[in-house]
C-alpha cells in the first residue's frame, strides 16, 4: 500500500544513483542508522497496526490483560457494533457533506479573489490583500464565542447551514492562487484576449484547468481541515444525527467505555477517506502545506 | 467588443474595477462576518458582565482582565498552556529533524520508511485522541500492559495529574509527526544536490554534513515548522476534550480549553470571562508570531 506514495521532492534520477553508492567504510554506520530508523517506524506505526488488529479482535482479546497483539480470530462485529451505537452512517455522511461544500465553497471563492488580485485593475489591491493575509492570524478559537452567538441568533445552530458558513472563504486559498496565477505566462493571457476571450471565460476556460496541480493541492488541504475539525462541530450541533464523524467516535469512546474493539473499529472507518488521501494524494499535501515553508 | 484592444477604454476599465469587487465580495463578505465583526464583538463581550444566559448585562471596563490577572487558576492555565507549547513543539521538531536526517542516508528503503512515518497525518485529532485514550487505559490499556511484563505498577496515565499533561503532549507529538516529516522532507529536497554532492567531494559526511550543510540549508523549513507547531499547540483543543477534559485537577487545562470551559462545557455561559481569555488568545499567538519572525529569521540562511 504504502509502495504508492511519491516522495516529496524527489531528487532527479542521476543524482539518486550518486546516492545509492555505499561506502565500505560507512557500512557500520549504515546498519546502525537502520536499526534507529526500524526501531522508530515500529515505534511511529504501532498505534495504525493497533488500531486494524483492534478493531478485529473479540472484547475478551482486546480487554485481556496483558493485552493481545495479534487477533486470533477475526470478527466484524465491533463494526456493526460501532455503526449500531452511534448513528455513525449518518454522522459520516454529514462529514462528506459539510468538508464536500466547504472545500468546493472555498476553491470557488478563493479563484475569484485571486484572479481579482492578479488579473483585475484594483486601487486598493495592497492594503485589501493585505486584510486577505491577516485573517490568516486569527486564531478561529478567538473569534469562536461571537461566532456561535451570530449563528444560533439566526436560528442555524445544529444545522448544516451553521456547520459550513463560517468557513465558504479562505485567505490561504486565496493567497496560494494568487502565487499560482502570478506566474501564468503574459502571453498565453493576450493571446486569449485576441482571441475574444473575457474574463470570465478565460479564468474558467483557460486558467483554472492550467493551475489543476495547485487547486488540487489546495482541495486535498481544505478538504483534510475541514473533515478534521472538531471544536466547531462540538459546539455547533446539539443533536447525534447533525453532529459529524469526528464527534460521533468521541461518543463512542465516551459511551462504550468498556469495548475499545467497537472505538477502534469506529477510528477503521472514519479513517478510510483520510488514508487514502495520504496514500494517494501526499504529492498534493506536501505541495498544500508547505507553502512558505520551502520557496 | 470581441477584438477591443485589453483595457484601454475608459468604460471598459470601470467595468474591470466593478469585476474586481464582485469577484472580492464572497470572501470580504465571509470574513467581515465571521472573522472581523466577531473580533469586535469579542472584544465587547469582554469589557461587560453577563447575565446566566450569556447576555451582557453591564459595561464593567478592563475588570474580568484584571480578576483573571489575580486569579491562581488563570496563571496557572497560562502556565499550563507554555508547557503544553514547550512539551510538543521541542521534541516534536528536533524528532523530525532527526528522522529525517537518518532519512538522508544512503540506504534502501528510504522512501517506504518516510511513508511510514507520514501516515499518522491520515488520524485526525480525534481519532488520534481516541486511539490514545485506548492506550492510555490504566485497566486494559497496552501501555500497561506492556509495564506489567516488567513488573511495571500500572501508571495513571491520563487520571495522575503528574503525567496528564505529559500523555496528552505525547500523543499530540505522534499527531504532528508525519506532517512535521513531510514539511522537513520537502524542505531536504529542495536542497540542490551540488551543494550536497560539493560538500561530499570536500569529505563531509555524518554528522559534520548534517551540521555543517542540512540543517543550516534546513533552515527556512524549520523556521516555518516552529512557527506554525507553536501556534498550533496554542490552539490545540480536541485531543484536551477527548482524553482529559482539562483535568485532572486542571493539570491539562490550557488556555482554549479554558475559554471553551467558561463558554460552553455543562451549559456555562460566562461569555464575558470566555471572551477575556479569547482576547489573550489572539494577544499570545500574535505575539509568538512576531517574536518567532522577529527572533529567528536572522540565523535563518536562505539557500
Amino acid at each position: 500500500m504504502t509502495a504508492a506514495l511519491t516522495e516529496p521532492g524527489a531528487p532527479a534520477a542521476p543524482a539518486r544513483a550518486a546516492r545509492r553508492r555505499v561506502h565500505p567504510r560507512s557500512a557500520l554506520a549504515g546498519a546502525a542508522v537502520y536499526l534507529l530508523l526500524l526501531a522508530a517506524a515500529l515505534t511511529v506505526l504501532f498505534p495504525v497496526y493497533y488500531v486494524f488488529a483492534g478493531a478485529f479482535m473479540r472484547p475478551d482479546e482486546i480487554a485481556a490483560y496483558p493485552p493481545a497483539l495479534v487477533p486470533h480470530s477475526v470478527t466484524g462485529r465491533n463494526f456493526s457494533g460501532a455503526v449500531h451505537a452511534v448513528p455513525l452512517v449518518r454522522q459520516y455522511a454529514n462529514s462528506v457533506l459539510v468538508a464536500g461544500v466547504i472545500t468546493a465553497a472555498q476553491l470557488f471563492t478563493s479563484v475569484l479573489a485571486a484572479y481579482a488580485f492578479v488579473f483585475l485593475p484594483l486601487r486598493a489591491r495592497k492594503p485589501v490583500f493585505g486584510l486577505f493575509l491577516a485573517t490568516l492570524m486569527v486564531p478561529w478559537e478567538s473569534v469562536v464565542i461571537p461566532n456561535y452567538l451570530t449563528l444560533s441568533g439566526w436560528g442555524l445552530g445544529n444545522t448544516y447551514f451553521g456547520l459550513v458558513l463560517p468557513f465558504l472563504a479562505s485567505g490561504f486559498g486565496t493567497f496560494l492562487l494568487r502565487q499560482s496565477f502570478r506566474q501564468f505566462p503574459a502571453e498565453l493571457r493576450d493571446a486569449a484576449r485576441i482571441d475574444g476571450a473575457g474574463h470570465w471565460r478565460f479564468l474558467w476556460r483557460i486558467l483554472v484547468p492550467l493551475n489543476r496541480p495547485v487547486l488540487a493541492a489546495l482541495a486535498v488541504y481544505v478538504f483534510l481541515s475541514a473533515w478534521n475539525q472538531y471544536f466547531w462541530p462540538l459546539i455547533i450541533t446539539r443533536t447525534a444525527e447533525m453532529q459529524t464523524l469526528q464527534i460521533g467516535l468521541s461518543t463512542l469512546r465516551d459511551s462504550e467505555m468498556a469495548d475499545p474493539g467497537l472505538i477502534l473499529a469506529g477510528v477503521v472507518l472514519s479513517l478510510l477517506p483520510t488514508l487514502a488521501l495520504v496514500v494517494f494524494g501526499q504529492r498534493f499535501i506536501v505541495r498544500g502545506l508547505t507553502t512558505g515553508a520551502v520557496r | 467588443m470581441p477584438t477591443a484592444p485589453p483595457a484601454q477604454a475608459p468604460p471598459r476599465r470601470l467595468g474591470e474595477h466593478g469585476l474586481a469587487w464582485a469577484f472580492l465580495l464572497p470572501s470580504v463578505a465571509v470574513f467581515a462576518l465571521f472573522i472581523g465583526y466577531p473580533l469586535g464583538r469579542t472584544l465587547y463581550l469582554s469589557a461587560h458582565a453577563n447575565d446566566l444566559f450569556g447576555a451582557p448585562s453591564r459595561y464593567v471596563g478592563l475588570r474580568h482582565y484584571t480578576d483573571l490577572l489575580a486569579s491562581a487558576e488563570f496563571r496557572d492555565t497560562l502556565l499550563t498552556t507554555a508547557l503544553f507549547v514547550l512539551l510538543t513543539v521541542v521534541p516534536g521538531v528536533l524528532g523530525a529533524l532527526f528522522l529525517v536526517l537518518l532519512l538522508e542516508s544512503r540506504i534502501r528503503g528510504v522512501r517506504l520508511l518516510r511513508s511510514a512515518f507520514a501516515l499518522p497525518f491520515a488520524f485526525s485529532v480525534a481519532s488520534a485522541s481516541v486511539v490514545f485514550s485506548v492506550f492510555y487505559n490504566p485497566a486494559s490499556g497496552v501501555l500497561n500492559g506492556l509495564l506489567s511484563q516488567f513488573h511495571l505498577g500500572p501508571v495513571g496515565w491520563l487520571t495522575d495529574s503528574r503525567y496528564a499533561l505529559l500523555s496528552v503532549a505525547a500523543s499530540t507529538i505522534w499527531m504532528n509527526l508525519g506532517y512535521n516529516v513531510l514539511v522537513l522532507s520537502a524542505g531536504i529536497g529542495s536542497i540542490p544536490d551540488e551543494i550536497t554532492e560539493a560538500a561530499r567531494l570536500d569529505g563531509a559526511s555524518g554528522l559534520r554534513l548534517a551540521r555543517s550543510v542540512t540543517v543550516p540549508l534546513l533552515g527556512p523549513s524549520l523556521f516555518f515548522l516552529v512557527v506554525v507547531s507553536t501556534v498550533n499547540a496554542l490552539q490545540s483543543f480536541g485531543q484536551i476534550h477527548i482524553l482529559t477534559r482539562g483535568g485532572p485537577d486542571g493539570s491539562t487545562r490550557t488556555l482554549v480549553y479554558s475559554v471553551y470551559q467558561k463558554a460552553f462545557a455543562y451549559g456555562s455561559s460566562d461569555f464575558g470571562t470566555a471572551s477575556a481569555q479569547a482576547v489573550v488568545l489572539l494577544v499570545v499567538v500574535l505575539a509568538c508570531t512576531a517574536v518567532q519572525f522577529g527572533a529567528l529569521e536572522r540565523k535563518v540562511h536562505y539557500a
